[in-house]
């Protein structure tokens, strides 16, 4: 027993085949859904924000979230719980549903794991565990300082899952990093919650960011990370055609004029400016960046781009979708979002687990 | 649950393994080590007692205070971590011999927290005490056993599926789990999730009983069912050539795997790691050729009390035990992993 591999079923270590040849742009059936794709899936954001914005411990009608919004005649109270309270949390529910969604897709385009995720990864445990011992042993509390402990947990995980998991999608690879990524996120959060027992001030200031609630968050917390998240974004956006060339394979990459190297470099920044931005002003949300690249690969096909910009729309509704039903799910109190995100996302690791071939999303 | 033989991997009966002299002593040496450390335990705490003083006071009954400390303060705890470690050692022993897999253990494929569902369904849903919750949590661990295996099950129960089902079994059960908790009034969440964290804080003269007594039922019936394991392990055809019945061995490899991690859950929570770690290091002490149930069980209680020690006594104002073997558990399974990756690198 102990010489058996760990990862390594018996006769199950196929490769998993290449993602399937079509060419990047796949005519204008695919494009005309993904233009579909993307107007519904901008409705669906407006339509989630607006909910965001009325339902809670007190909802609000829609007029009178307009009026507060606009400044129109809204009762002070109404325009406190959606100027106040509201807004902030379900704008940073959008900017971090975007950033891990893209961190997510662009994780999976670098490993060709199809089960690449932040939180599988382990990466927003990494961001966390460096998150609590700034505030714990630096006494870091303003949310911009929190912005450097994070990318450095971020990357300091994706480097150890990278040298763990090596770079072939076999499905002994993909097992290894799998586990790997859940063995150092349990890890880091033990020993998180060992250094919060003992220090119990700590405690109180990282209970509500860890359990990834979204309540009472404020404007200051997410101001700072949004250029990180921007530039990050657009890294991803503008990768896209050179991921497209690498699903060919390497050496036809660069036949194309891909440097890849560089590619890969500028894919793990992005990945780590989004994925810590994301749990530095969220906390730890799982499975957004598994769950909607996959569901934009099922709907506009193989070609990065618009897998890429489908998962931009569409991952902020998930998480702003999370965070309302988060508010509903209790008598009293709230469902943090990572929660409700880990539940809904778990059936769709599970169902890429039962497919024949694993094919990652982008 | 079993694969076409002829994608089966050759079975670790052709793994060289150790003389059965070394196995004899390695177990012996696991029996003083498990021992000497409990003795250690036990004179552990604000009123220190040397290892002379401990058997002392336990062989001695006049020995009054000293008595009273080491046999009503500290056995119950000592014990219950020494019974809960070789039930959860044991368990994971069984399923990673049946899935053929290290990691196939209950703690990774789900069933641990499958087995906390159902003992927080049962005391928060259905207000029952703590016989209702080792109930749940049996009915739970079998549920989600059920749930997995036929989740993972196509033409036979592949490693990878496995413990990918497993992860997100565990993933979705977990938030289940805190859902609950947060659902529940107040003091009945405070209950469970006490030993939600997996902590021996609360053991009892008669929690430890009740745990000996269930944990030694069970590793008798284990006992009952490792000689034809051992035939299923060299491969279903020859198992079957030999008259075993591979279909109600299996079924009850897995009852009595989940009966124990269900009563391990029930007793002290869900602790981490150690149904994964055990069996294996047992195996490379022992140099066994397949997993040793008694040296499994035997190394287990010696990690658990090892674990609770360091829970108790090194963290500053003490942690829950399944905080310290998630850390340990955790970073030995890494270990592993990198180890792996060398090899295939």
């Amino acid at each position: 027993m102990p010489d058996t591999p760990l990862t390594t079923p018996a006769g199950a270590d196929r490769a998993a085949p290449p993602a399937p040849a079509r060419p990047p742009r796949a005519g204008s059936r695919r494009r005309a859904a993904g233009i579909l794709a993307l107007v519904l899936g901008f409705a669906a954001l407006v339509l989630a924000f607006a909910l965001a914005l009325s339902v809670g411990s007190r909802p609000l009608p829609a007029e009178e979230v307009w009026r507060a919004l606009t400044g129109g005649a809204a009762s002070s109270d109404a325009r406190l719980v959606v100027l106040e309270l509201r807004l902030p949390r379900s704008t940073i529910a959008l900017v971090a549903g975007l950033a891990l969604g893209l961190a997510g897709a662009l994780a999976q385009s670098l490993t060709r794991n199809p089960l690449a995720d932040t939180g599988i990864l382990g990466l927003n445990s990494g961001a966390s565990f460096l998150i609590a011992l700034s505030v714990m042993v630096f006494g870091v509390s303003s949310p911009f300082w929190r912005l450097p402990f994070a990318f450095i947990g971020t990357l300091g995980v994706a480097v150890g899952i990278f040298l763990i998991g090596g770079t072939g999608a076999t499905r002994s690879s993909i097992a290894r990093v799998t586990l790997a990524g859940m063995a150092i996120g349990a890890v880091l959060s033990g020993i998180v919650t060992a250094l919060t027992l003992i220090n119990p001030a700590a405690y109180s200031v990282l209970r509500a960011w860890n359990a990834a609630s979204l309540e009472g968050r404020t404007w200051g917390e997410l101001l700072p990370a949004l250029p990180f998240v921007l530039i990050g974004a657009v890294l991803a956006m503008t990768l896209g055609a050179s991921f497209n060339s690498l699903s060919l394979g390497e050496d036809l990459a660069r036949s194309l004029g891909v440097d890849v190297g560089r590619v890969r470099v500028l894919a793990l920044v992005a990945v780590t400016l989004l994925a810590g931005s994301a749990t530095a002003i969220a906390g730890p949300i799982v499975f957004v960046g598994l769950m909607i690249p996959h569901l934009a690969r099922a709907i506009v096909g193989p070609d990065v781009r618009w897998i890429m910009a489908l998962t931009a729309v569409l991952s902020p509704v998930l998480v702003l979708a999370a965070d309302v039903l988060g508010r509903v799910l209790l008598p009293n109190g709230e469902v943090p979002v990572g929660l409700v995100t880990a539940f809904l996302g778990a059936p769709v690791l599970i169902a890429i687990a039962r497919r024949r071939h694993l094919v990652a999303a982008s | 649950m079993s694969a076409p033989a002829a994608t089966r991997r050759p079975r670790r009966a052709q793994v060289p393994g150790g003389s059965r002299a070394r196995r004899v002593v390695g177990l012996l040496v696991l029996l003083l080590a498990t021992a000497a450390l409990a003795v250690f335990a036990l004179g552990l705490g604000d009123y220190p007692l040397s290892p002379g003083e401990v058997i002392g006071a336990a062989l001695d009954p006049g020995a009054g205070f000293k008595r009273t400390i080491v046999l009503e303060w500290r056995l119950p705890r000592v014990a219950l971590a020494l019974l809960i470690g070789a039930a959860l050692a044991v368990s994971g022993a069984l399923f990673q011999s049946l899935t053929d897999n290290p990691l196939g253990s209950p703690d990774i494929i789900g069933f641990t927290s499958g087995s906390y569902t159902g003992a927080i369904l049962a005391l928060t849903v259905l207000g029952a005490g703590l016989d209702g919750a080792a109930l749940g949590a049996l009915l739970g661990g079998l549920a989600t056993a059920g749930v997995v295996l036929a989740l993972t099950y196509r033409r036979g129960i592949e490693g990878f599926r496995l413990i990918i089902v497993g992860i997100g079994v565990t993933a979705m059960l977990t938030a289940l789990n805190q859902w609950l908790l947060l659902r529940a009034q107040e003091e009945v969440a405070m209950s469970a999730s006490i030993w939600g964290a997996g902590s021996l804080a609360n053991s009892s003269r008669e929690a430890a009983l009740t745990a000996g007594v269930g944990v030694v039922v069970l590793l008798v019936l284990v006992a009952a069912v490792s000689a034809p394991l051992r035939q299923l392990e060299l491969g279903d055809d020859l198992a079957r050539s030999h008259g075993v019945r591979t279909g109600a061995v299996r079924i009850s490899v897995v009852l009595l795997g989940v009966a124990l991690v269900a009563l391990a859950v029930a007793t002290s929570g869900p602790i981490a790691f150690v149904a994964l770690t055990a069996p294996q290091i047992a195996a490379r002490l022992l140099r066994s050729p397949g997993l040793p149930l008694t040296g499994s069980a035997l190394t287990g209680a010696f990690l658990l009390l090892g674990a609770d020690l360091l829970a108790q006594h090194a963290v500053p104002g003490g942690v829950p035990v399944g905080t310290v073997t998630t850390v340990l558990g955790g970073v030995y399974l890494v270990t592993l992993l990198i180890r792996e990756a060398r090899k295939t690198w």
